[in-house]
C-alpha cells in the first residue's frame, strides 16, 4: 500500500523529509521520528553515563557496563525497528497466549529463576540473566487491551472491571510474590491505564481509588500493627523511610539521602570527573536505579533538566500515538505503554530526587539492564507500529 | 471493528481522557524540574559541602613519646612499633546477633574467648568512652591482611600502627621512669590535658608522668578521599601533617650506678635505695626492690600480673625510697646531734658515762646488746652507735621542741620536694602530734607525751616513719653545710637530635644553721663509724679506698624482723654524695644496707676511677 503521497488534509506532515527507497523499506517512513530520537538520544546518553560512571567498577574491565548496554542497546533497537513493521493489531488476536506467556515467565521464575539479592526475578542465560517481568509489562499491555477490546460487550460495566482488574492483578500479584514490589506496582498502574482508556467510567476508578487507599493503609498500617506484616522489613522501610530519610541515616533513608547529597552536589553544570558521591560508592546501585543521581552529579542541573526533557518529549509522543491510532486497541496499548513509561519515569526519578520511596523501579532507557532496555525499546517499537498503521490506513487525525 | 466496540471512547470523549493524562504528566515532570532546581539551584552549596564531608576521613597520626634516657645518654626506655588490633564499638552492626557474630569471629583472630573480648570493650569503654579499643597488641601481618581483605565482615575494626613503650633493660629503674597508660575520663577533665582525646597516651606515674608533657608529643593528622565504605581510595590523600614526636627526657640517674644498686638490694631483699648529689639535687640512683617491669602494665588485664601488683607484702609498684614509712634507727642520731648542738645541750667535746643503759620514769632504755661503752663523746657515740648517749640528748630536750624542730627543718615528716610524683606519707612524731593523736582516739593507751617518747625519736625509733629520701635530704644538708635540696631525677629535654631544649633548674629550697664546727665534728664520727676500728660499718667500709663518713641503722619496727639502714656522705671530709639504703627484716645496719651502699659507692667511683685514668672529664 503506496498510501504515504496521497495524504488527507488532517494529516500532519511529516517532521523530517523521509527519503523514499531504504526508509520506506524499513518501514521508517512513518515511525514517529520525535520518539525515536528521544528513545535513542535516551539509550546514548545511558551508554555515556554508564562509560563514564563505571569504569572502575569491575577490576580489569572498564567498559563492562558500556558495552552490555551497548549491546542491548543494539539489540533494542533491532527490535523497535522489526516492530515498527509489524501490525501491532496481531497481538489482539493473540492475547489469551500473550498473556499465558506473560504468566507462566512470570511464575516460572520461581522454579528455574536464580535468586538475587533474596528476589527471584530473572533466568540466568549464557550472557545475559533475562527477567520476564520487564518484558511482561509491555505483554500485559497487548493481552489486557486485547481483552478490554473484546470482552466490551459482555457483562456489566461493573463486571467488566472488575474482570480486567482481575486479569492484571494476577500477573501483578505474581511479580509482587518474586518479590518485586516496583515491577507490580508498575503492572498495576499499566492495568488502570488500559481500564481508563478502555473508557471504564470515573466512578469505578473513584471506587478502585478508594479500595487502593484502603489497601495501602492495611498493608502499612493496620496489618504491621494487627502483627501480619505483609511487606517484607525491608521493602515497608523502603516505602515508608523517604518521608523522614534523617531518621532512617543508616538504613533505606541513607540511600536516598546519599542520593539527594549527589544530585544537589552537581549544581547548574555538575561536577564531572570530580564527583564524589557517586564515584565512590556513597550512592548504591548507581548503575541502575540510582543512575539519575550520577547525572545530577556529574552533569548537573543541565544534564539532568536535559535528560528530563528528553522523557518528557517521549511521554508527549507516545501519548500523541493514542490520540492517532486507527483503532481502539492501538489507543488503549499506546495508553498503557505511555502511562507506564511516565509512571515508571517519575518514581524512579522521584526516587533519586527524595521525593518517592525506593521501590526498585528501573529508569527506562537509562538504567543498566538488558531487560528493561529491550522491553522499553520493544515497547516503543509498538507505539511506533500503531503510529505506522495509523498513517498507512489514513486514520490519522488532527494530532496536537 | 469499531462499530463493534461504539462504546469506547472515541473523539472528545477519548480527547478528555488523553488530556487528562497529558495534564498529569505536565504536573509530574513540572514536580521533578521543580524538585531537581531546587535541589541543585537552591541548595547545591549544601549538598556539595555535605558531598564534600562525606567523602573524608580524617585519621588521628600518633605521635611516638620521646625516650628517657640516663644522664650519659643510654636509653632507659624508647619506643617500638607494634600492629594493635583495634575495635571502635560505635561501628559494631546495630543487630545484637550480627554483633555477636563480628565479636565471635574476631575473638577467633585474636585468640581470644568472645566472652574475653566482650570485657575487653567494656573495660575499654570504661576508660575512654567513644575511643577505639585494642583487643590485641602484636599482631601479625596475616591477620592485617585477612582483615583489611574482609572489612565488611569487621565493621569497626582497624589495625593501627602504634607506639609501645619499650624498656631495654626490663626492670632497671622502673620506679622512676613509672608507666604509660590510656588517659582516663577523669583525667580528661584536667587542664594539664586539654588538647588530649579519649583514647591517647599519657604518662600515668613516675618520670612518665611528672614530664608527661615534654614527652608527649602532638598527633599528627591525614585526611584522606574515602568510599562509603570507609575504605581509602587511590590517590586520595589529601592533607597530611606528620606528628610532632614528644622530646627526650635525660635524667640525673647513671645508668650504671642504678643497676650496681639494684642488684646489690636484690640480693639483700625487700628495700630501697637513694644516691644523690648533696650540692644539687641531682639524684644518680634511686631504686626499690621488688620491683616490676613496665612492659607488663602495657596490658595489665592479665590476672597473674594484677595479683602480683596487689600482693601488699611484696608490693611491687610501691617505691620503697620514696613511698617508704620506716622507723631509722641510729641514722636519725646526726639529726639528735644537731638538734642538741644547736640547742646548746652539749658539746662537741663533752663527755657522757654510757654505761650501756639509763632508766626514765621507771622504764629501761639498753644500748644494742646491753654493751656499755664507758665515757664518750659525740665522735665515739656516732662512731659505736652509743644509744645512751643520744637517750641522754632525748630526755634533755623531750620537754622541749627542739629536736622535733631541728627534724622538721632538715626535712623530715614533710614532703621533700620530690619531682616525682611518687611521695609516701611519713611522721615526725612530737608532743602536738602525739596530743592530737591521743584526742582523735587513735592512740594504743591514752597518755601523755612522755620523755620515753622524745628518747625513742633521739635514736630514730618509737612512732617516727620516714623514708630513705627524706633521709638522705637531712644527710645531704649535714654534707653541704644546711642547704636543703631538691631531689630531682630531670635533667634536661632534648630533641631528637639530641639538642638541649630544656635544662630543669631545681633551686634548694632553704638552709638550715648547721654551725661548721658542728658538722666537723659529726662527719668526723661518721667516718669513724664507717671505716675505723670498733665503727659500726668499718667490717663493710673497712677496705673501701675512698674515704666516706656513714652510719649504721638498726631499726625495730613492730610487727617486723629488724630494719637495716645505712646512710653514706662521700667522700669524706668534703663530701659530693649522699647514698641511703634500707633494707626491710634486713637485720643490723651493717648486714645488708651498708653493703648495698657499698655497691652503689664502688660503681660510683670505680666510673670515676675509669674516667680520670682514661683521661675523660670527670666531674
Amino acid at each position: 500500500m503506496n498510501t504515504y503521497a496521497t495524504r488527507t488534509r488532517n494529516t500532519r506532515p511529516e517532521p523530517f523529509a523521509v527519503r523514499v527507497g531504504i526508509a520506506e523499506r524499513l518501514g521508517l517512513a512513518h515511525m514517529d521520528w520525535p520518539l525515536t530520537i528521544a528513545a535513542v538520544a535516551l539509550i546514548a546518553f545511558s551508554v555515556f553515563v554508564l562509560g563514564e560512571a563505571t569504569q572502575n567498577d569491575i577490576p580489569g574491565d572498564s567498559h563492562y557496563f558500556l558495552e552490555r548496554q551497548a549491546i542491548y542497546a543494539g539489540l533494542g533497537i533491532i527490535g523497535m525497528v522489526l516492530l515498527t513493521r509489524i501490525d501491532y493489531s496481531r497481538f489482539r488476536e493473540l492475547r489469551v497466549g500473550i498473556y499465558t506467556f506473560l504468566c507462566a515467565g512470570v511464575s516460572l521464575v520461581f522454579v528455574f529463576g536464580f535468586a538475587a539479592r533474596g528476589s527471584r526475578r530473572a533466568f540466568e542465560l549464557p550472557f545475559f540473566s533475562f527477567q520476564p517481568s520487564e518484558l511482561g509489562k509491555l505483554l500485559l499491555v497487548l493481552a489486557l487491551a486485547g481483552f478490554v477490546i473484546d470482552g466490551a460487550r459482555r457483562g456489566s460495566a461493573v463486571q467488566r472491571t472488575v474482570r480486567y482488574l482481575c486479569l492484571g492483578l494476577a500477573p501483578a500479584g505474581l511479580v509482587f510474590l518474586q518479590p518485586d514490589l516496583g515491577t507490580s506496582l508498575v503492572y498495576v498502574v499499566a492495568t488502570l491505564a488500559v481500564m481508563y482508556f478502555g473508557g471504564v467510567a470515573w466512578t469505578h476508578f473513584a471506587v478502585i481509588g478508594g479500595a487502593l487507599i484502603a489497601v495501602v493503609s492495611v498493608v502499612l498500617v493496620a496489618a504491621p500493627a494487627a502483627g501480619v506484616p505483609l511487606l517484607k522489613g525491608y521493602q515497608e522501610e523502603r516505602l515508608t523511610s523517604f518521608l523522614n530519610p534523617h531518621e532512617h541515616e543508616g538504613g533505606a533513608g541513607y540511600q536516598q539521602n546519599q542520593s539527594k547529597v549527589a544530585i544537589g552536589s552537581g549544581e547548574l553544570t555538575g561536577r564531572g570527573d570530580k564527583a564524589t558521591q557517586t564515584r565512590l560508592d556513597f550512592v548504591p546501585e548507581r548503575h541502575t536505579d540510582f543512575i539519575f543521581a550520577v547525572i545530577g552529579e556529574r552533569y548537573g542541573f543541565m544534564g539532568a533538566a536535559f535528560v528530563l526533557s528528553l522523557y518528557a518529549l517521549l511521554f508527549w509522543r507516545a501519548l500523541r500515538i493514542t490520540t492517532l491510532s486507527k483503532n481502539a486497541y492501538g489507543t488503549l496499548v499506546a495508553g498503557g505503554i505511555a502511562v507506564a513509561l511516565l509512571f515508571q519515569t517519575f518514581v524512579n526519578v522521584g526516587m533519586n530526587l527524595g521525593i518517592m520511596p525506593i521501590t526498585g523501579i528501573p529508569l527506562p532507557l537509562m538504567s543498566y539492564g538488558g531487560s528493561s532496555v529491550l522491553a522499553t525499546f520493544l515497547a516503543i517499537g509498538v507505539l511506533q507500529s500503531i503510529n505506522v498503521q495509523a498513517h498507512l490506513s489514513r486514520k490519522g487525525r488532527f494530532a496536537w | 471493528m469499531f462499530a463493534r466496540n461504539d462504546h469506547m471512547p472515541q473523539g472528545s470523549r477519548l480527547s478528555l481522557r488523553v488530556a487528562v493524562v497529558g495534564g498529569a504528566g505536565v504536573v509530574l515532570f513540572a514536580i521533578l524540574f521543580f524538585r531537581l532546581w531546587n535541589l541543585q539551584i537552591l541548595s547545591g552549596d549544601e549538598y556539595l559541602a555535605e558531598a564534600k564531608n562525606n567523602r573524608t576521613h580524617e585519621l588521628k597520626v600518633i605521635a611516638p613519646r620521646g625516650d628517657i634516657l640516663d644522664r650519659n645518654g643510654e636509653v632507659l626506655v624508647d619506643n617500638r612499633t607494634s600492629l594493635a588490633l583495634q575495635l571502635n564499638p560505635q561501628k559494631l552492626p546495630g543487630d545484637p546477633a550480627e554483633e555477636r557474630a563480628e565479636l565471635a569471629r574476631l575473638g577467633e583472630l585474636a585468640h581470644m574467648s568472645p566472652r574475653k573480648v566482650r570485657r575487653t570493650i567494656a573495660e575499654g569503654e570504661k576508660v575512654a568512652a567513644g575511643a577505639p579499643v585494642t583487643l590485641r597488641r602484636d599482631v601479625g601481618f596475616d591477620l592485617v591482611a585477612y582483615v583489611e581483605e574482609n572489612q565488611d565482615e569487621f565493621p569497626g575494626v582497624a589495625v593501627q600502627r602504634v607506639f609501645v613503650r619499650h624498656y631495654p633493660d626490663e626492670s632497671r629503674a622502673a620506679h622512676i621512669l613509672g608507666s604509660v597508660g590510656e588517659i582516663t575520663e577523669d583525667e580528661l577533665k584536667e587542664s594539664q590535658y586539654d588538647e588530649l582525646e579519649p583514647g591517647d597516651e599519657i604518662g600515668q606515674s613516675g618520670a612518665e608522668y611528672a614530664y608527661d608533657k615534654f614527652l608527649r608529643g602532638d598527633p599528627g593528622l591525614t585526611r584522606i578521599q574515602v568510599n562509603a565504605l570507609g575504605q581509602p581510595t587511590p590517590g586520595g590523600q589529601l592533607v597530611s601533617i606528620p606528628p610532632t614526636p614528644g622530646n627526650s627526657l635525660k635524667l640525673t640517674i647513671d645508668g650504671d650506678v642504678q643497676s650496681a644498686g639494684e642488684v646489690g638490694l636484690a640480693e639483700k631483699g625487700r628495700g630501697g635505695f637513694i644516691s644523690m648529689d648533696i650540692d644539687t639535687g641531682e639524684i644518680i640512683a634511686l631504686g626499690s626492690y621488688p620491683t616490676f617491669d613496665p612492659s607488663q602494665l602495657i596490658e595489665p588485664t592479665q590476672a597473674e600480673v594484677d595479683e602480683l601488683y596487689r600482693d601488699e607484702e611484696l608490693a611491687p609498684l610501691v617505691n620503697r625510697a620514696t613511698e617508704g614509712a620506716y622507723p631509722t634507727g641510729s641514722i636519725f642520731k646526726i639529726i639528735t646531734a644537731l638538734a642538741a648542738l644547736e640547742s646548746g645541750v652539749i658539746t662537741p667535746d663533752e663527755v657522757v658515762q654510757d654505761n650501756g643503759k639509763i632508766e626514765v620514769g621507771g622504764q629501761p632504755f639498753e644500748n644494742a646488746g646491753g654493751v656499755a661503752h664507758g665515757p664518750v663523746e659525740l665522735r665515739r657515740a656516732l662512731q659505736v652507735s652509743s644509744d645512751v648517749y643520744f637517750y641522754l640528748l632525748g630526755l634533755e630536750m623531750w620537754e622541749t621542741n627542739d629536736l622535733q624542730e631541728e627534724a622538721h627543718k632538715l626535712g623530715i615528716g614533710r614532703p621533700a620536694g620530690f619531682d616525682l610524683p611518687e611521695e609516701g606519707e611519713t611522721l615526725l612524731p612530737s608532743k602536738a602530734w602525739h596530743e592530737q593523736f591521743v584526742k582523735e582516739g587513735l592512740a594504743l593507751e591514752d597518755r601523755p607525751w612522755s620523755a620515753g617518747d622524745n628518747i625513742q625519736l633521739a635514736t630514730g625509733q618509737g612512732d617516727l616513719q620516714t623514708n630513705p629520701l627524706q633521709m638522705a635530704l637531712a644527710y645531704a644538708a649535714l654534707g653541704n653545710g644546711g642547704r636543703i635540696v631538691t631531689p630531682h631525677v630531670g635533667l634536661e629535654v632534648e630533641d631528637a637530635a639530641g639538642r638541649v631544649l630544656k635544662e630543669f633548674d631545681f633551686n634548694p629550697q632553704r638552709r638550715v644553721h648547721i654551725d661548721p664546727g658542728y658538722r666537723t665534728a659529726i662527719l668526723e664520727g661518721l667516718h669513724a663509724a664507717a671505716q675505723e676500728g670498733e665503727g659500726t660499718a668499718a667490717g663493710v667500709f673497712g677496705g673501701f679506698p675512698v674515704d666516706i663518713a656513714g652510719k649504721t641503722g638498726t631499726a625495730e619496727r613492730p610487727g617486723h624482723a629488724d630494719q637495716s639502714w645505712f646512710a653514706a656522705l662521700s667522700p669524706y671530709p668534703d663530701p659530693r654524695i649522699v647514698t641511703v639504703a634500707t633494707v626491710e627484716e634486713g637485720g643490723f645496719g651493717a648486714d645488708s644496707a651498708a653493703p648495698v651502699v657499698l655497691d652503689i659507692l664502688e660503681a660510683i667511683y670505680d666510673k670515676q676511677a675509669a674516667e680520670v685514668s682514661s683521661g675523660g672529664g670527670a666531674e
